[in-house]
Order: C-alpha cells, then structure tokens, then sequence
C-alpha cells in the first residue's frame, strides 16, 4: 500500500506544500469565464432586443384609433401620405414577396437540387472542390450588386426577349433572387445527401440499379427532409433579401396578375419609405410592424428548418 | 467475360446521360454568372483605373471615384468586426467547451440560428430604434458598425464552433489530465489548434459586412459627404459616412444622369474587393487544411 505522496513527505520531514496559483490567476480566470458565460448568452440578449426595439417603435400605431390590424394585413390600399385617406394595408407587398419567393424557388430547387447530386453523387476530387469554391464565391456576391445586375443587365434581358413594357418586375426579381439562393440550396442540400448512409448507395448499386434509378428511388426518398429544410432556408433568405429585390422588381403596390408586373416587397417597401417617414409618425409605425411581420415570418420558417436539420442530426 | 447485352447498354446510356444533365443543372447556374460579370467588367473598362479608386465623386456625383465610400466601408467593416469577432469567439467558445446539453443552451442554439435568419432590413429598423435613438448615437459610424456586427455575429459564432468542434477531443483530456483547469486548456490547446479556422470565419464575414446596404442605409450611411481625395481619415466615430455598397444603389437609382461606367465600375470594385477577401481565405483554409496533422 502507498501512503499519498503528502502524508509520505509529511513523515520523512518534509513540509510541502499543496500547489496553489496565486489568487489573482484563478480570480481572473473565474472573470474571463463570466466574461465567456456573458458573450455566450448575447446571442438570446440580441434576439429579444431586436424583438423589443422594433416592437417598441411599432407599439403605439396597435393603440392608435385610425388603426386596424386587420387592415393592415387584408387590404390592399397603401396611401401612408394621403391627407384625407390614409390607408395602412400591406396585402398587396405580401402578395409581392410571395409572388417574387415562389418565382424563384420554382427556378432554384430544381437548379439547386441538382447540382447538390451533381456535386455529392457524380463528381469527386478536385472537380468537387472547384465546384464548391466556385458555390461559396457565388454566396458571397453583396445583395446590392445582383440588385445592379438586375436593374441594368437581367432588365434589358428581359425587354428584348419577351417585349415586356417594363423590365423591373416579378420575373426579374425571381431570377435575381433565384441566382441568390442557389448557393445556400447547394451547401444545405449537399449535407443533406451526404448524411444518407453509403451502404444505402451499395445496396442500390447491388441490386443493378443505374445512378440514375439510385438518385430517384434512393437518396431523394432518403434525404427528403433535410432537402426540404434546403429549401426552407431558401425561402427564407427569399422573404428577408431587401436591396436586390429592391432594385430589381419595380416599385408598384399592387397584386401582380402575370411574371411581368412589377411589384413591391415588404422588404422593399420598409427600405424605400423609412427614410422618408417622420420618426414616431403613424407612418414610421406601421413600417415597424412591417418588421415585425417579418420577423416572424422568418423566425417561424427558420425555426422550421432548423428542426427538420435536428431531426435528421438525431438519427 | 462480360458482355454487354442491350440492357447494360441502356443502362450505361442512361447513366451517362443523368451526369450529363445534373452536371448541366450545375453549369447553368455559373455560366450565366461568369458572363455577367465579364459584361460588368466590360461596361466598367472606360472608368477603372487606379485613380478611380483614389478620387473622390465629382460633378454632383456623376463622375470622378469612389474614395470616400472605399475608406467609409474600411471603417464600418474595422469597426463592426472588432466588436462581433471576439465576442463572437468567446460565445463559441461557451458554446461548445462549457455549455453542456441542457435546456438553456438549446436555446442559446436557436437564438444563434435565428439570429443568423433575421432579415437585414429587420436589423437596420432594430439598429435605428436601438442605436440611433435609444442609445442616442444618432446616425453615426457608431450606430452603422454596431447594426453590422449584431447581423455578422451568428455566423461567426457558427464557424468559430465549427473549427472548435474539429478539434479531437483526445487533446483536450490529455491537458486536462496534467492537471490544467479549463481555461488553461482552451488557451493553450483548443485555441492555437482552431485559429486558423476561425480566422477564416472572421474573413469571410469581412467580405458580407462590407456588401450590407440595408442595415447601414438608415443607421449612419449617407448619399454623400465631402472629403480630401486620398484623405485616409475622414471620419469621426460619431459622424456618419459613404460606403461603397450605398454608393452604388444610390448611383444606379437616385442620381439621374450619371456618366454610364461609373456605377458599373463601382459595382465592379465593390464585387471585386468582397471576392479578393474570400478567395484570400478559402485559398488560406485550404493551405492551413493541408498541413494538418490530424
């Protein structure tokens, strides 16, 4: 049996000592850790406060007598600067951002999704990782400048090949705002098909099937859910994306009947006009509930993302 | 010996021809966009030169260059960094050496992810309610980097975990096990071990900071400030500035009869310096990647 080593020492005569760091060390290690623990929680303090403030400068118009929730969100009257009739309702931009977000999905999920197999089914080595830089380069392309493109390049596009009287409008916002969520399609959806187990492949490949028959019958039965959330964060990005879709889908509030009328989106709609509007007017206040509109649009489709992601990660 | 009958042939056909249509799927999305670019830079040729860079708008804006919306970007970008780089590092750090699984930090988790999905125009209304008039900054370099930061902290968060999270967990037991505490470990192994993938977070976040328009538009960006050409500090903190993303929206929208290649060319060097920040860390990542020993 050994005796510890400080009782042993203790008997040999020798007096030592228990290592100890000197007080201020484990002080300011203790602080450094608050100061970690605080920066940790920043991430709930901000989400709260950016709830908080842009509902605190929306709060006074829900009070206000001239004011009603429902108007605001099924009419599709918007005269905020009317002196006799001011009318607050933001149907017609829901109408813009769904119309301009369906456009492009409908152009990006399949573009998207198929070059997510292209990269994880069909392609290896340094085609794969030319690619994927190439897909990263195109995220990171600033939202004003595919605003640009749309307003000088997709715009005159547009004029010339289908004789449209305007080329700011639905089509060119959905094309713009397709382009812009390819990428971030791409990266989740190439996650989502490399999260599908190999021997699933094998066993395809096995039983004879072409890669063609693997991709259908296979991965996209198998990775569906973690394509949906690909496409959930597309559209979420879609909703919130402002300056592009600002410079590229017109500036008309109104229910667009075909891809070549322009609109507006909410995004659109808060970044032209609050500038103009007073703070505390009504008018600034119902361009803060538009925020919070949006806010909770994206947080409900983020948060449906993000499970869907989490459900596949616990599997 | 195998042969080939009919229907491998078919098969093999068939096969062929779904790599050819995916890999078509994938080059219609960048073909497309090699192109615009090379018609931007084109349009752009008559006005970029090195003096464009170094000039400041003439003529009502409608000609000369881009001066002080260059170094107002620098500012804005140095600035929201230096505030969401560390504390989005420790956050990470909180997030994945401290926190464990509980309740509480599943919500820190969602918060983050939430945070990264919040529009931009949100951002800039909450930047103007919050700083602009709350914390009285008033329109203000200030209020424009701290609006840049809150909306680049998520992703800094998430890729600083990431390169936390590829650290082996083996390095972090054998320090432990000399009997380091863990904050010793975290800064003498964690950290060291994962800079370089969070220094390439860092970098790429330069790049979408520096792209913004939204969240500066309302928070301290403005159409136009006189400045010295060449001046490299025009700036207080607390006034408000150019930057190149505003500059070119107001070039292309509010400016009527501009000379036709400056806001080309202004997109042209916006574009440029944001893929020259990313190709700089990709192409750091994959030279850190490849001398990893793990």
């Amino acid at each position: 049996m050994s005796t510890p080593l400080t009782d042993r020492a203790v008997a040999d005569g020798f007096a030592v000592r228990r290592a100890t760091r000197p007080a201020w060390a484990v002080l300011g290690e203790r602080a450094l850790e608050v100061l970690i623990y605080l920066c940790g929680i920043s991430a709930i303090v901000f989400v709260l406060g950016i709830f908080f403030f842009v509902f605190k400068e929306a709060f006074p118009i829900l009070g206000n007598k001239q004011f009603s929730l429902s108007q605001f969100l099924f009419s599709e009257q918007w005269h905020p600067t009317s002196e006799l009739n001011k009318r607050y309702g933001v149907l017609a931009m829901i109408a813009g951002t769904f119309s301009v977000t369906a456009l492009a999905m409908v152009i990006a999920v399949p573009f998207g999704l198929g070059a997510a197999i292209y990269l994880s089914e069909f392609c290896s080595g340094r085609v794969k990782e030319t690619l994927k830089v190439v897909i990263e380069l195109l995220a990171a392309i600033p939202s004003v400048v595919w605003g640009f493109i749309g307003l000088t390049v997709m715009s005159r596009l547009i004029v010339k090949y289908t004789g449209a009287p305007v080329g700011v409008n639905v089509l060119n916002g959905g094309i713009i705002l397709a382009l812009m969520s390819v990428p971030i399609i791409v990266s989740i959806g190439e996650d989502a098909l490399k999260a599908v187990p190999d021997s699933y492949r094998e066993a395809g490949l096995a039983l004879g099937a072409t890669r063609w028959q693997l991709v259908w019958r296979v991965l996209l039965p198998a990775g569906k859910t973690g394509l949906l959330a690909a496409v959930l964060l597309g559209v979420g990005r879609g909703v919130g994306e402002t300056m592009a879709v600002l410079m590229a889908t017109g500036h008309a509030v109104h229910i667009p009947h075909s891809p070549f009328d322009s609109v507006r989106t909410l995004t659109a709609n808060i970044a032209a006009e609050l500038g103009e509007a007073p703070a505390n007017s009504d008018h600034y206040q119902v361009l803060f509930l538009t925020g919070v509109l949006l806010f909770l649009m994206t947080f409900v489709v983020n948060l449906a993302a993000d499970l869907i992601v989490r459900g596949i990660r616990r599997k | 010996m195998f042969t080939e009958t009919p229907l491998v042939r078919r098969k093999l056909r068939q096969e062929r021809l779904a790599k050819w249509i995916f890999f078509g799927m994938t080059a219609s999305m960048i073909i497309p966009l090699v192109l615009i670019v090379g018609y931007l830079v084109e349009r752009a040729w008559p006005s970029l030169s090195l003096s464009f860079l170094v000039d400041v708008p003439a003529r009502g804006m409608k000609e000369g260059g881009v001066w002080p919306a260059l170094v107002g970007t620098i500012y804005l970008v140095v600035l929201s960094l230096a505030v969401s780089a560390p504390v989005g590092v420790l956050a990470a750090v909180y997030l994945n050496e401290y926190a464990r699984d509980n309740w509480f930090n599943r919500i820190i988790n969602l918060a983050v992810i939430n945070l990264a999905g919040v529009p931009s125009i949100v951002h800039a209304l909450f930047g103007l309610g919050a700083f602009v008039y709350a914390a009285r900054f008033g329109y203000s370099i200030i209020s424009a980097s701290l609006t840049l930061a809150i909306m680049t902290l998520p992703v800094i968060i998430a890729s600083t975990r990431e390169a936390l999270a590829s650290v082996p967990r083996s390095f972090r037991e054998a320090c432990w096990n000399v009997g380091a505490t863990r904050w010793q470990t975290i800064k003498a192994v964690v950290l060291p071990n994962s800079i370089s993938g969070i220094l390439t977070g860092i970098i790429l976040q330069v790049s979408r900071a520096a792209g913004e328009t939204a969240p500066i538009m309302f928070t301290g960006a403005v159409f136009f400030k006189a400045v010295d050409k060449g001046d490299l500090f025009p700036y207080g903190l607390g006034e408000q500035c150019m930057a190149l993303s505003m500059h070119l929206y107001t070039l292309s929208t509010q400016v009527p009869g501009v000379k036709e290649s400056v806001p080309f060319a202004t997109a042209v060097v916006l574009l440029g310096s944001v893929l020259l920040v990313n190709a700089t860390a990709i192409i750091l990542r994959g030279y850190l990647r490849s001398r990893k020993k793990w």
